[in-house]
């Protein structure tokens, strides 16, 4: 399904089969979802609280067990891999958090180097005696995204943008094929979400990355996404580009509500077609 | 339900007639328990001691005034010993406690149906026991002296360092490890980055803690011939040397207040 509209084509590289998520409570957060992500393709996730979003992007570096289905990454199904296998595979998908999720006493270098511990020893990693490439790198990240002076700080001296880019530059030194993006913007105010959301739409493209943005902000995901898919209750109910989110599709993702307002938002923003 | 209605208004108050009167009850039955546990205590009482024990405290004031100052050349090495059975004691169990730490709590235990509970007996043995019966079992086993001390302070700590460092793995913000997690940190890394900078200053606060708290403790282990202060404190009592007994406890009292000030500081640049 959806793949016809997709604005980026090119070889497929994440493909859910069936995914199913039931937590022991009994609640069925993912209903056998069918999902393709194209490489190099950024896709927003949009749908109420509770909607599932959040389970299926942790059941896909399986931060959370999947209870069915595969999780295809290239030809690798991700739900059949040993401990270290799936260590392996959780290298080329970096993920980026909602509340940030930097260790709060660690110095942002030391937070961004965290990303490439998939990569060395304990005892390296330990002692900090990281790879000059890797430290190379973890500057030229830093600098990327504005922080190159705040190396030194600790994390929890930042501001939550400062905090997030940090986040960003964690993910993007694994040197991923796939990011995963929780809610990257809940907790900053809106022009440091729209500045976060443009920055992982702009790194994605230099990249050539492929991500999933799960997202309560229908305007920001328009906004920056070339592509939205809907979820309610475990299931997609809407994939297409942003201006196929019509206020019915809106009522069918997220119930009945005047809709008119958020498109309107969007069509007035000059940000449009920059993402574009 | 404390939302009455009366003549059409609504009104609002704490607790409903029936919980008054249960809690009237309650206050009435714990003044009566008072009173009855009164009159026990007051059966057993030997008045004429207790009437007598002004004058008996005001004599042995007069005794023990002043302190024997030159009996403080003596005291120098037996405080010393006291200090080095809390710290060596402190830093042993500090040692033990965090492996049994990480398996007691429900986060990091390999096991929640087999270890857990081993961890959980072992903090709760040896937290149960007081420093004072553990020095007497560990002299009789490895004889009197300053290591039965040490091992008794140690032994006494674990489970108190490791109880309060289970709790804290057990606050920790998840997120932080779910993060490490998906970088594709291995298990120990996962320990090293997600959750030890979480602790630090959580142990840090223990271990602090807990040697101030037993430098107190040693001061006496030394009643039962373990070694430290205490051993100096108990000879000079036994032969009533009220002037020597008034000078140790005043250096008793010196070395709490100096690692009270410490533990304070050193809390402070931590945290």
């Amino acid at each position: 399904m959806g793949l016809s509209h997709c604005r980026v084509r090119g070889l497929l590289m994440l493909r859910l089969q069936k995914l199913t998520k039931t937590y022991k409570t009994g609640d069925q957060a993912l209903k056998a979802i069918d999902l393709e992500v194209p490489k190099g393709q950024v896709l927003a996730l949009i749908g109420p609280s509770g909607a599932g979003k959040s389970t299926m992007i942790r059941c896909i570096n399986r931060l959370v067990e999947p209870t069915s289905g595969a999780v295809m990454l290239d030809d690798t199904d991700l739900t059949k891999l040993g401990p270290g296998a799936l260590r392996r595979a959780r290298r080329e998908m970096g993920m980026i958090f909602q509340e940030y999720a930097l260790v709060e006493r660690l110095t942002v270098m030391e937070n961004v180097l965290s990303g490439r511990l998939g990569y060395v020893g304990f005892w390296r990693s330990f002692l900090r005696r990281y790879p000059q490439s890797d430290v190379d790198e973890a500057f030229r990240l830093l600098d990327r995204v504005g922080l190159l002076h705040m190396a030194d700080k600790r994390a929890d001296e930042l501001s939550g943008g400062q905090r997030q880019r940090v986040g960003i530059c964690r993910a993007l030194i694994q040197n991923p094929k796939l990011l995963l993006v929780d809610e990257p913007t809940a907790s900053l105010d809106p022009k440091t979400s729209r500045q976060i959301m443009r920055l992982i739409t702009e790194l994605c493209r230099e990249r050539g990355l492929a991500a999933i943005i799960n997202i309560h902000d229908v305007a920001l995901a328009q906004m920056f996404v070339p592509r939205i898919v809907g979820l309610r209750f475990g299931e997609i109910v809407f994939d297409g580009v942003p201006v196929a989110l019509t206020p019915e599709k809106l009522t069918e993702i997220y119930g009945e509500e005047d809709w008119e307002a958020t498109i309107e938002a969007v069509d007035d923003d000059e940000d449009v077609e920059a993402a574009q | 339900m404390p939302v009455l209605e009366k003549d059409g208004a609504q009104i609002w108050r704490r607790h409903t007639l029936r919980e008054k009167l249960v809690r009237w009850f309650g206050w009435l039955l714990g003044l009566l328990v008072f009173a009855i546990c009164w009159q026990i205590i007051s059966e057993s009482t030997t008045w004429f001691f207790v009437w007598d024990a002004p004058r008996i405290a005001n004599d042995i004031w007069t005794r023990a005034t002043p302190p024997r100052w030159e009996y403080i050349t003596q005291l120098g090495r037996p405080i010393w010993d006291t200090l080095n059975i809390a710290t060596l004691g402190t830093i042993i169990a500090l040692f033990l406690a965090v492996p049994v730490a990480f398996l007691a709590a429900r986060n990091t235990t390999p096991s929640a149906l087999f270890i857990r509970p081993v961890a959980l007996l072992i903090i709760v043995s040896t937290r149960s026991i007081n420093s004072l019966i553990w020095a007497l079992l560990l002299i009789a086993i490895i004889g009197p002296g300053v290591f039965a001390g040490v091992i008794a302070i140690a032994i006494r700590s674990i489970g108190f360092c490791a109880k309060l460092l289970y709790e804290a793995i057990e606050e920790i913000d998840h997120t932080q490890v779910e993060a490490i997690t998906a970088t594709g940190a291995s298990r120990w890394q996962v320990m090293a980055y997600g959750i030890v900078p979480q602790i630090l200053p959580a142990f840090a606060g223990i271990a602090v803690f807990r040697w101030d708290i037993n430098i107190r403790e040693s001061t006496v282990l030394g009643l039962v011939g373990a070694g430290g202060i205490g051993l100096q404190l108990s000879s000079s009592l036994n032969v009533l040397a009220w002037p020597q007994v008034s000078l140790i406890l005043l250096v008793i009292l010196a070395a709490v207040v100096i690692s009270e000030w410490v533990s304070a500081k050193v809390r402070g640049a931590i945290i």
